[in-house]
């Protein structure tokens, strides 16, 4: 069967829809006990990994990922990518990329940068992560785990709590929610902080029942999942304003006592303080398992582009 | 049609009629018209209209419209129709039409959207007509009637 991925690029979750993904869960279920072995499927192929800005888990894990399946990457991070660059447009970069590789991951700063390298590029484009905009490999990570854990995403009441109107995280998960049946969506945030419109108006264009509320402890009770991103101090105007709210932000074991027992937390990761560790042993914490299924699923999202059989 | 015109006809030239009321004035500013250009303007606002209750009218003699111009035109009066002029007699009609995509003509109001520092030229889609809305295809920032309006009377004057 010729899938929806075969040669294209991945800019945005809304690329794609709900069979492709569905397509990419089994690839991903399949490949899982392969994430530590040494296949052969793309050993002719080069990836580029351009990382302009710095990422540790997202470029690793694309790494493993070429390297489990067989293939070999080059690239340059952040640091070097300065140097590289000297004062080169990215599209020249990229152009000197495209002749080099057979698939190129960028993470780039600026919002629209993974698009405009994919129009400059013949070969296709992964997204890594463009300023406050998409990181879909992300949201196809987040969606993997929760399809594992509870054997669907439909029907299921979820939570996205923290920095919502910055975090391109965030953001790519709602969207990603947008392609399936959620119950309901909470966006719980700080005002200042609040989901930014185009994503709410993509849910309102799909029909998604979603809410905007400021405080997690009103909405906990229904949970089936938890989505917490990082609130960052500089995105608030004062410091002291940040001080203040901080707290309603942070997930603790007060605040899950009240959660279903099979409510499960999700974060893509760095967190700082606003998962308070002692929640890491509990069967809620579901992020650890995200984070190592970023592996098989990039496996999956890579066999399914260069349409090798698994 | 009203009997007695309240100006006088053109000879060559375009009349933009249907404008919504009170937008005249941009419009002009928009085709970058001062006044100082020599030609014959008129300017009619806040007329009786059948259509719309009231519209403006604008008459310009010896000029005929850019694709661009209508675009643009479209973008802040999509109300409007465009009649060309010649030897008295509207020798054509064109209504305008919000395009689907607009390229070039704006500029991304995201300052880390990467056509601001990258040189690409900017493509924005016309999501909705009404109220206008304009996204980014590269950022997903979203423009509104006002601020496409400041941007075009900017970037003429």
């Amino acid at each position: 069967m010729e899938s929806g991925f075969k040669y294209r690029d991945v800019i945005s979750i809304t690329d794609f829809n709900r069979k492709d993904l569905e397509l990419l869960f089994d690839r991903a279920n399949t490949l899982e006990q392969y994430s530590k072995s040494r296949l052969r499927l793309l050993e002719n192929k080069v990836m580029a990994l351009a990382f302009f800005e710095p990422s540790t888990r997202t470029r690793m894990s694309f790494e493993t990922a070429m390297k489990r399946l067989g293939g070999s990457t080059i690239g340059f991070t952040s640091e070097e990518a300065i140097s590289i660059a000297k004062g080169e447009t990215l599209g020249d970069t990229i152009r000197m990329l495209d002749a080099y590789s057979d698939i190129i991951v960028i993470r780039h700063r600026l919002e629209g940068a993974a698009k405009y390298a994919a129009e400059v590029a013949s070969v296709p484009v992964i997204n890594g992560g463009d300023g406050k905009q998409h990181h879909p490999t992300q949201a196809m990570i987040d969606l993997y785990t929760i399809w594992r854990i509870k054997g669907g995403i439909d029907g299921l009441t979820y939570g996205v709590l923290g920095d919502l109107k910055y975090a391109r995280t965030s953001a790519s998960f709602t969207l990603a929610l947008g392609l399936f049946r959620p119950k309901k969506i909470y966006l719980i945030s700080h005002p200042l902080l609040k989901m930014r419109e185009n994503v709410k108006r993509y849910l309102r264009s799909r029909g998604i029942e979603f809410e905007e509320v400021e405080r997690a402890d009103d909405v906990i009770e229904e949970l089936d999942v938890l989505y917490v991103t990082r609130i960052q101090k500089e995105r608030f105007p004062d410091p002291s304003e940040y001080e203040k709210v901080k707290g309603t932000y942070i997930v603790n074991m007060r605040l899950i006592s009240k959660a279903k027992s099979d409510m499960i937390i999700l974060h893509p990761l760095p967190r700082t303080e606003e998962i308070d560790r002692k929640i890491d042993t509990t069967p809620h914490a579901a992020y650890f398992k995200q984070a190592r299924w970023g592996v098989p699923i990039r496996m999956a999202l890579l066999t399914l582009i260069f349409d090798v059989e698994v | 049609m009203s009997k007695e015109l309240i100006v006088s006809k053109i000879r060559n030239g375009t009349v933009i009629d249907h404008i919504p009321a009170g937008k005249a004035l941009t419009v002009l500013r928009i085709l970058g018209i001062t006044g100082r250009e020599g030609v014959m303007v008129a300017i009619v606002m806040n007329v009786d209209s059948k259509k719309l209750g009231r519209k403006d009218i604008v008459k310009i003699e010896n000029r005929e419209l850019t694709a661009k111009e209508t675009d643009m035109i479209a973008l802040i009066a999509p109300t409007a129709t465009i009649n060309i002029i010649r030897d008295f007699m509207v020798i054509e009609k064109r209504k305008v039409v919000v395009p689907s995509v607009v390229k070039g003509l704006l500029k991304c109001p995201n300052p880390t959207c990467v056509t601001r520092i990258e040189p690409i030229e900017t493509v924005f889609e016309t999501i909705s007509t009404n109220p206008l809305i304009l996204r980014c295809v590269y950022c997903g920032s979203e423009l509104g009637l006002e601020e496409v309006e400041t941007q075009l009377v900017s970037s003429i004057t």
